[in-house]
């Protein structure tokens, strides 16, 4: 009976975990749906208590506070900038967690077949999101800033992970002892060696996969366990980053092989594309002003370039300032804007931005032809023409919004050089843009201060 | 225990049910989701809990421990992110009516 209740509840769990995941993939439920999956994960948390048979209560209590208390501490703490490093940080230590009930099970041994297979197949997917997430957190913080590069790296990572399949190996078929730790050090210094080469820019995909393989890892777990809960959710989880992962790559114009195996931006030596002629025209804030506030409608494009400078408040009061004017404003988004696809909705979000005043690249893209003023803060390759036209550019393909078509053009940046990829931008020198050069938030301060005067 | 052909479809049907949920997700909510996502997997904590509490030996009882503490490190961060997260997105019309200083 005791039973019945525990593993009913694991399968309500497992309901409002789905209903959750939902609603969160629509704006308007999406609040409630981390309140819905939040309520399935405190019920199985309880209903684990009761479990038949269990001890060691004390040392879970413990482990429990201490971890749950760190990571609310860091949670709450963490600025919305520096969230995909927070995510891959939390995705980690659940990788690590898998891998660890996988080492228990190994080291107590006997188990059928079956059940070693997923076992060890969990510990290796677990170790390697967990080692893996540690490296890409290193990276997004700064904590490590080169990417390490050398001749015949994939083959060696080959056969490093070739030396964990075949101590996973010898584990299914009964040994144990020195090849148990074998099998998760090996696994712990390839999910090191994958991440190391790859470049900051590409992180998000990166961290995108790790997720869905701890999702694989819990998922293979709960088998060993005999738990439908773990096996439900990890799997759910597993399909649902699979495919978060590949729309990411998708927004972002490479290939998940391309990232994973190339280390783009650290090793390419991109080839000088066609050289841009003509000068960039620099405006002063007033004219700007004067252009933003008698036109019909405005387009804002923010980069990640306008959250360093922590300008999105005053950009927000930019727009609702030319908003009362009568002139309609509206932001729009690169999936790749920020440092991961929807981190700038989130940014804008946290400076107080109503969702539906953010316009998506499909929709804003035809949207362009009619608009009066672009404005394009702290964003270069996402509207870099070059990426349509250019076929020696290395952007060359990536969907990017089309700014150059409207009217005018006003590009907020900080200095003349080239972007983040060190890419030649025709934008920055058209006849319809003109530059506003100087700290994001400065030129924000101004541009409001001049409206107002109008 | 669950059968092993039982398992295989529990696996079919919840990979399907994770495709089909995302499958049509705006990029507005790529990031929050990936975190919403990254929590659900904090169910690990369950399966953690359990291989402690199943601990019988003094390493089975360390390593149950760091399992049980990283779990509850990957459920509870990745609540609290996300609530945080979500909690920001608002629709022109709900803005207007909760009445937050705005700008």
């Amino acid at each position: 009976m005791r039973n019945d209740l525990i593993q009913a509840s694991y399968v309500i769990a497992a309901l409002l975990f789905v209903v959750g995941l939902r609603r969160m993939s629509r704006p308007r439920t999406a609040r409630g749906g981390i309140i819905w999956a939040g309520g399935g994960m405190l019920l199985a948390t309880v209903a684990t208590f009761f479990w038949p048979g269990l001890s060691n209560y004390l040392l879970m209590a413990i482990a429990i506070v201490v971890g749950g208390g760190i990571s609310l501490y860091l949670g709450e703490r963490v600025r919305m900038t520096d969230m995909p490093q927070m995510i891959a940080l939390f995705n980690g230590m659940g990788g690590g967690a898998a891998a660890a009930i996988s080492a228990i099970e190994l080291i107590r041994g006997g188990a059928e077949s079956d059940v070693a297979v997923l076992a060890v197949l969990g510990g290796i997917i677990g170790t390697v999101s967990f080692s893996g997430s540690l490296i890409a957190f290193a990276k997004l913080q700064g904590l490590i800033k080169k990417s390490v590069l050398f001749p015949g790296q994939n083959v060696i990572n080959l056969v490093v992970l070739a030396g964990a399949l075949v101590a996973a190996g010898l584990l299914i078929a009964g040994f144990g002892g020195i090849w148990i730790g074998l099998l998760f050090i090996l696994a712990f210094a390839f999910g090191i060696m994958m991440t190391l080469p790859i470049g900051g820019a590409d992180m998000p995909v990166v961290i995108s996969l790790y997720n869905a393989l701890t999702g694989l890892a819990v998922g293979f777990e709960g088998y060993v366990l005999g738990n439908a809960a773990l096996m439900v959710a990890g799997m759910v989880v597993g399909a649902a980053g699979t495919l978060l992962t590949q729309l990411m790559a998708r927004a972002m114009n490479r290939s998940l092989a391309n990232v994973l195996f190339s280390g783009f931006g650290a090793a390419a030596g991109i080839e000088a594309g066609v050289a841009v002629g003509g000068a960039m025209k620099p405006i002063d804030f007033d004219d700007a002003a004067i252009m933003l506030g008698y036109a019909n409608k405005v387009v804002i494009v923010p980069g990640y370039g306008m959250a360093v400078a922590q300008a999105q408040h005053k950009v927000w009061a930019l727009a609702q300032l030319l908003e009362q004017r009568g002139v309609t404003a509206k932001f729009a988004i690169h999936p790749v804007a920020g440092r991961m696809p929807g981190h700038m909705n989130v940014l804008l979000a946290e400076a107080g931005v109503p969702y539906d005043l953010i316009v998506d690249i499909e929709d804003i893209n035809e949207e362009f032809l009619n608009t009066d003023v672009s404005i394009v803060i702290g964003a270069n390759d996402v509207v870099n023409p070059a990426a349509r036209t250019d076929t020696a550019s290395p952007i060359y393909g990536m969907p990017i919004l089309d700014v150059d078509k409207s009217k005018n053009v006003l590009v907020v940046k900080r200095g003349r050089g080239t972007g983040f990829a060190g890419i030649d931008n025709p934008l920055f020198t058209a006849d319809n843009t003109h530059m506003l050069l100087g700290d994001a938030q400065e030129v924000a301060n101004a541009l409001v201060a001049a409206v107002k005067k109008l | 225990m669950i059968g092993g052909v039982a398992a295989i479809f529990i696996f079919m049907l919840a990979a399907f049910t994770g495709y089909e949920v995302i499958c049509r997700v705006p990029v507005i909510l790529h990031t929050p989701l990936m975190s919403g996502s990254n929590f659900i997997h904090g169910i690990v904590l369950v399966g953690a809990m359990v291989a402690l509490g199943a601990a019988t030996s003094t390493p089975q009882r360390v390593i149950g421990f760091v399992a049980v503490l990283l779990g509850a490190m990957n459920a509870v961060g990745g609540y609290a992110v996300t609530e945080r997260m979500l909690k920001m997105f608002k629709s022109e019309k709900e803005q207007r009516s909760t009445k937050e200083p705005r700008g």
